[in-house]
């Protein structure tokens, strides 16, 4: 393994990291402000894809697709609320499991009805075709860096709205005492839907830029939604920062590990049974990261303090 | 004494029915009835295009037979296994039960197959499956009421594995998902390839992002990259290999690049190396017929899964008429199907003492029509009628 092939992986693991944190960052401030734990959010994701795969077919264009996909997944989100969260949020955690979850189910199944269950492509913006060689023999595609820099760039935004605006006062406010903001007279519903809103988009923005790399597909967002819930609890649930970092460091470990753990069991282990283990083992590396940073820090790295 | 009368005559007019006809209409009416089919294909889930491709396959041949078997009218039954083995099997019992079907067909998936193979086979139905080939089944596990019109799994990438050794390649990379189907793959390649594996990579099945081993297969520089990634993986990994410049390094394949995956893998799939029974473009009249009236009619080139699956209502159709139409006499109805006296999409077509068809496999490259639309097209022939290496273990059981 060399010096070159580490910085690749390294490279590959922070634009997984960011696609990651666009997803958690939604997670965390719904279940941090709002106490809601939102299975469905991974359908976000998906439905993001989906409409940049039906609006770049429809437009030729994945600029204009991107513009009309965020409105589009901020609309569902909205929906969404109005029609089922709402009614939720005073119930306990396992009615609002049950309930996201049968929401996954119907969209899963409504995309299928709608688009057709073969995986659909988006094209890349043309201006982003092509990549540099990062090493010999090996392009890292321009759209992936656009990606990285689009993320960055999103949680910068995101951390001026929380920690510089009066709304993102209201939702750090919301984190810590929700009774309390509402009780200061500040309409804890509309913030709430706007804080669903926005976490809906954020997810439908990681799908459109994961569109043309990856297949769109029905239930393309349930594994992600998986490793998307160990980095809010990692980050610490409902901070913004800790999702940002904690889904850097999955998206690390989780690329690293899997490019780094057969090689090291071969340290141990003939050949056959290292590539075997290690990808075992690889596989388990995040869940394992995840126990040992609960049992150092069991309110995750950024808790918020709650009153 | 009127009572008694009544009696008498209603008897006599039983018996007199009896004897002069009264059940003569319903044997005819037994055998003009429609011959009933259950075609078991996966309608939902992310793998439904396939199951797609093996119902419209079916559907175009009953089409073509004007929806008749072998002088029969015919009654296809859609059943949709949903990919779970528990359904499949109330399902496909259901059929076999109340709706009394006279064969089951159809199956992508082989653990859909191995669970519905005991409840059709043990009721004396026979099943044919159109896709999913395991190889128990082709070997000791091998059934008088079970045929195939596909193939034994392990032959596809087999068949790639001479592919790699007849072009010379010396050094091998395989990539394949961490699970049974996958290291199957590699037992299979590595049954025909001689050369060296510079490395094999598994990788979890959920796994979409591939950027990681593409870095790998670069630092490596394998002459050639031989995986198995079917549906949704395929199209991740074949898009991100030729994102990443890798599309130099030959791109060999099972059951990754197909018409069924090339609509979402488009241009970056052009060149992409697979193994296979059947294209589009194998040279004969069945199968000019067969893919001109298959795009007419459903509008998309169709893959394997459709050809096989038109391959077994051709065959259903010529086993029904040669019985003459009679599904009673299993031991006759199993030798007219066993004979295979039809005319294959694939050309020549044969079936071996296991019930699996003996016939051809072809390297394949993909490209792109004229029109736009892409295709696998036939490059070499890298077996020559060959019988599945598991025939030899079967012992037919006699019906």
């Amino acid at each position: 393994m060399s010096l070159t092939l580490l910085l690749v992986q390294g490279l590959n693991g922070l634009q997984l990291g960011i696609l990651l944190f666009l997803i958690a960052a939604g997670l965390t401030l719904v279940f941090g402000v709002m106490d809601f734990i939102n299975l469905a959010h991974g359908v976000q994701y998906m439905l993001g894809a989906y409409f940049a795969a039906h609006f770049a077919a429809a437009t030729d264009s994945f600029w204009l697709a991107l513009l009309l996909a965020l409105p589009a997944t901020l609309l569902v989100g909205l929906v969404l609320e109005f029609l089922v969260f709402r009614h939720l949020y005073d119930r306990d955690h396992m009615a609002q499991v049950l309930a996201t979850f049968g929401v996954i189910l119907i969209l899963n199944d409504g995309v299928r009805w709608v688009f057709g269950s073969a995986p659909l492509q988006v094209p890349m913006p043309e201006a982003l075709t092509g990549g540099f060689p990062i090493m010999d023999g090996l392009l890292y595609p321009h759209y992936r860096l656009a990606i990285i820099a689009g993320g960055l760039a999103t949680a910068g935004l995101l951390w001026w709205l929380v920690e510089r605006t009066k709304v993102g006062m209201l939702i750090r406010a919301g984190a810590t005492n929700a009774p309390m903001v509402a009780a200061l007279g500040v309409d804890i519903r509309r913030l709430f839907m706007v804080v669903f809103g926005f976490g809906a988009m954020l997810a439908g923005f990681a799908g459109v830029m994961a569109a043309p790399i990856l297949s769109v597909e029905p239930g393309m967002g349930d594994n992600l939604l998986i490793l998307a819930f160990v980095v809010i609890v990692i980050g610490g649930i409902g901070s913004v920062r800790g999702a940002f970092l904690a889904a850097l460091l999955v998206g690390l470990v989780e690329t690293l590990g899997r490019s780094l753990m057969p090689d090291v069991m071969r340290l141990f282990l003939d050949p056959s049974s290292a590539r075997q283990v290690g990808a075992a083992l690889a596989s388990m590396l995040v869940y394992i990261a995840m126990a040992a940073i609960l049992a150092l820090r069991p309110a995750g790295l950024f808790p918020v303090r709650t009153a | 004494m009127s009572i008694q009368f009544g009696r008498r005559q209603a008897l006599g007019l039983a018996a007199g029915l009896a004897t002069s006809g009264l059940a003569a209409p319903l044997v005819a009416r037994a055998q003009a009835a429609p011959v009933k089919i259950g075609l078991v294909a996966l309608a939902s889930g992310p793998a439904a295009s396939l199951g797609n491709h093996l119902r419209d396959g079916f559907q175009l041949g009953m089409r073509h037979l004007e929806n008749k078997l072998g002088g029969r009218a015919a009654e296809v039954l859609l059943i949709d296994d949903e990919l779970r083995p528990d359904a499949a099997v109330t399902k496909v019992r259901a059929a076999l039960e109340r709706d009394k079907v006279d064969a089951v067909v159809g199956v992508v998936f082989s653990n859909i197959l191995a669970a519905i193979m005991r409840p059709v086979t043990e009721s004396q139905t026979f099943l044919i499956s159109t896709n999913a080939g395991p190889s128990p089944f082709a070997g000791r596990g091998c059934n008088p009421y079970f045929f195939a019109t596909s193939y034994v799994n392990d032959q596809n990438h087999a068949v790639m594995g001479k592919a790699a050794q007849d072009a010379g390649y010396g050094r091998v990379m395989l990539l394949v998902p961490n699970y049974q189907a996958g290291r199957d793959s590699v037992a299979g390649f590595k049954s025909e390839y001689k050369g060296t594996i510079v490395d094999e990579m598994y990788t979890p099945l959920t796994q979409m992002d591939f950027s990681a081993e593409l870095a790998r297969i670069a630092a490596a520089r394998p002459d050639a990259v031989f995986t198995f990634m079917p549906g949704g993986l395929g199209v991740n990994l074949v898009r991100q290999y030729r994102q990443a410049g890798l599309a130099n390094i030959p791109f060999l394949s099972a059951f990754t690049v197909d018409e069924a995956s090339l609509p979402a893998q488009g241009e970056a799939a052009i060149g992409f190396q697979t193994g296979t029974t059947w294209t589009p473009t194998l040279p004969n009249e069945q199968n000019a017929r067969f893919v001109r009236d298959f795009e007419a009619q459903f509008n998309y080139v169709p893959a394997s899964y459709a050809a096989h699956a038109y391959d077994a209502a051709m065959l259903l159709h010529s086993a029904i008429g040669k019985t003459g139409g009679n599904l009673a006499d299993k031991a006759a109805l199993r030798a007219a199907i066993k004979a295979a006296d039809f005319r294959s999409v694939r050309g020549r077509f044969a079936f071996g003492a296991n019930h699996f068809p003996v016939q051809d496999f072809w390297l394949a490259k993909v490209a792109q029509r004229p029109d736009g639309k892409f295709q696998t097209e036939h490059v070499s022939k890298v077996y020559d009628n060959v019988t599945d290496p598991f025939a030899a273990q079967c012992r037919m059981p006699a019906g």
